[in-house]
């Protein structure tokens, strides 16, 4: 009797404590979002400030993601295959950007390349702008979210091996198809689970953004600058919480996704930092 | 906490449990705009609950126990299930209490991913941004080094805030690579 009592007050604290923590909050994000009925939540997510922030960070996602994938797929292979000097700093290097404040990487991104920085005098020659422009917007998404992919398929290309790609280019067939027909598939639902991750971190990014971005509305504000900014300078209550409830469907979504991978493949675990 | 969590998700079994397990990456799934803006209205100067945390410690708090949650969970998870009940099973016969046994047998195997755990969180707490902007208010006493970096770049005081940003990634990669080396030192006890 006395074991089952410790369980159910343990289960109990547990369940509670989550519910006050994440349940409440996300809980009221709903709640407040409708609280002026659909027809209002409605017209806040159509209008044309909020539509267009929510074009510019579908099309950063559209650029930083594919770009990402490819970058994370290449250094997992790379660090699978062989073992070689620096490479444990190469996985170090990737962790870099989610480890430290966004705001951080936001300056050093300006520092770096705006007009004052070291390679600006070269790219403003050359027309290209960093500084409150959706391409620095893009740099700093990348940056943030750089490291999801490479984590995710890392540890599966590890448990796959190299057996049947041995096999297979003993067969005769080349590198590129090795890589197409047999890796690839093999590691389809880390590449999979990195992806969710990578759009998940792509579309949220905050404080990276706000720094290079300008905040210039309707045309460098991404959803979650956005968000910021019609609170901040309107105190639009109404606005700021459809916005809120826009991006944490999509990150809803992308949960359920993510834990049905899970359960798919148990090589896959949340990887945080 | 996050221990105990952990011990809730691995060890009990109830129905829903999966849905418990779903909420603990909500934190880290949700921007953190949309982090700093609920948090702002719901512990805000017009809290509905009457819980007026803005401009305190306390508000800095609740922001980062929840983009922290996470981290310590899933730390902590994976150790816990990998523990077969054998040394448990022993200590219990050998007359441990359950208290006891959870303290000198099963918190030593847990205490590298409690650790592990407890140095990914610090690293997101001490740059954290987004969720606590707002809450936070504009006032010194609540204005953590992220903010103070950001309302530098809004006075375009660059070299400043390369300054500040420079001390708060040494800090970061210091404890980046202080978690690193936890991890593999453990994996090596995990697999000798």
């Amino acid at each position: 009797v006395k074991h089952t009592s410790r369980k159910w007050s343990l289960r109990v604290v547990v369940i509670g404590y989550l519910a006050l923590l994440v349940g409440l909050p996300v809980g009221y994000l709903f709640i407040k979002a409708f609280s002026h009925g659909l027809g209002a939540f409605w017209s806040e997510v159509t209008k044309p400030n909020a539509v267009a922030a929510l074009k510019l960070s579908a099309e950063v996602a559209l650029i930083a993601v594919p770009v990402n994938t490819v970058i994370g797929i290449g250094a997992a292979l790379l660090l699978a295959k062989k073992k070689f000097f620096g490479g444990r700093a190469l996985t170090l290097a990737f962790d870099i950007p989610v480890a430290v404040s966004p705001i951080i990487i936001g300056v050093a991104l300006i520092l770096a390349y705006s007009r004052i920085g070291w390679f600006g005098a070269w790219l403003s020659k050359n027309g290209i702008t960093i500084l409150f422009s959706p391409f620095g917007i893009v740099m700093a998404t990348m940056a943030v979210s750089l490291p999801y992919v490479l984590r995710s398929v890392l540890p599966v290309l590890i448990e796959v091996g190299k057996d049947q790609e041995q096999a297979a280019r003993t067969l005769g067939a080349g590198p590129l198809r090795t890589f197409w027909q047999i890796t690839l598939p093999a590691i389809r639902w880390g590449v999979l689970y990195g992806v969710t991750l990578t759009i998940a971190r792509t579309l949220g990014e905050f404080g990276a953004v706000l720094v290079v971005s300008g905040d210039i509305t309707g045309k460098t504000q991404t959803l979650p600058i956005y968000i910021f900014a019609v609170w901040d300078q309107s105190y639009d209550t109404i606005g700021a919480f459809a916005g809120a409830l826009v991006l944490a469907s999509i990150s809803i979504v992308a949960l359920i996704i993510l834990s049905s991978l899970r359960a798919r493949e148990r090589k896959l675990h949340v990887d945080l930092a | 906490m996050g221990v105990a969590i952990a011990w809730v998700l691995v060890r009990d079994s109830f129905h829903g449990k999966w849905f418990v397990e779903a909420f603990i990456d909500l934190p880290f799934a949700l921007p953190t705009i949309v982090v700093g803006v609920v948090l702002l209205f719901l512990f805000g100067t017009a809290s509905p609950l009457h819980i007026d945390l803005f401009e305190t410690w306390m508000g800095l708090m609740v922001a980062l126990l929840f983009v922290t949650l996470p981290f310590s969970v899933r730390a902590v998870q994976p150790v816990l299930a990998s523990l077969d009940g054998e040394a448990e099973a022993a200590a219990k016969s050998l007359g441990a209490g359950g208290l006891r046994t959870f303290v000198s047998v099963v918190l030593p195997s847990l205490w590298p991913a409690v650790l592990g755990g407890f140095g990914l969180a610090f690293a997101r707490a001490i740059g954290e941004f987004g969720s606590i902007s707002l809450i936070a208010g504009g006032i010194g006493r609540t204005t953590t080094a992220s903010s103070y970096i950001y309302n530098l770049t809004q006075g375009f005081l660059w070299t400043n805030a390369a300054a500040v940003s420079t001390a708060l990634l040494v800090l970061s990669l210091i404890i980046l690579i202080a978690s690193n080396v936890l991890a593999r030192r453990f994996q090596h006890r995990l697999a000798p």
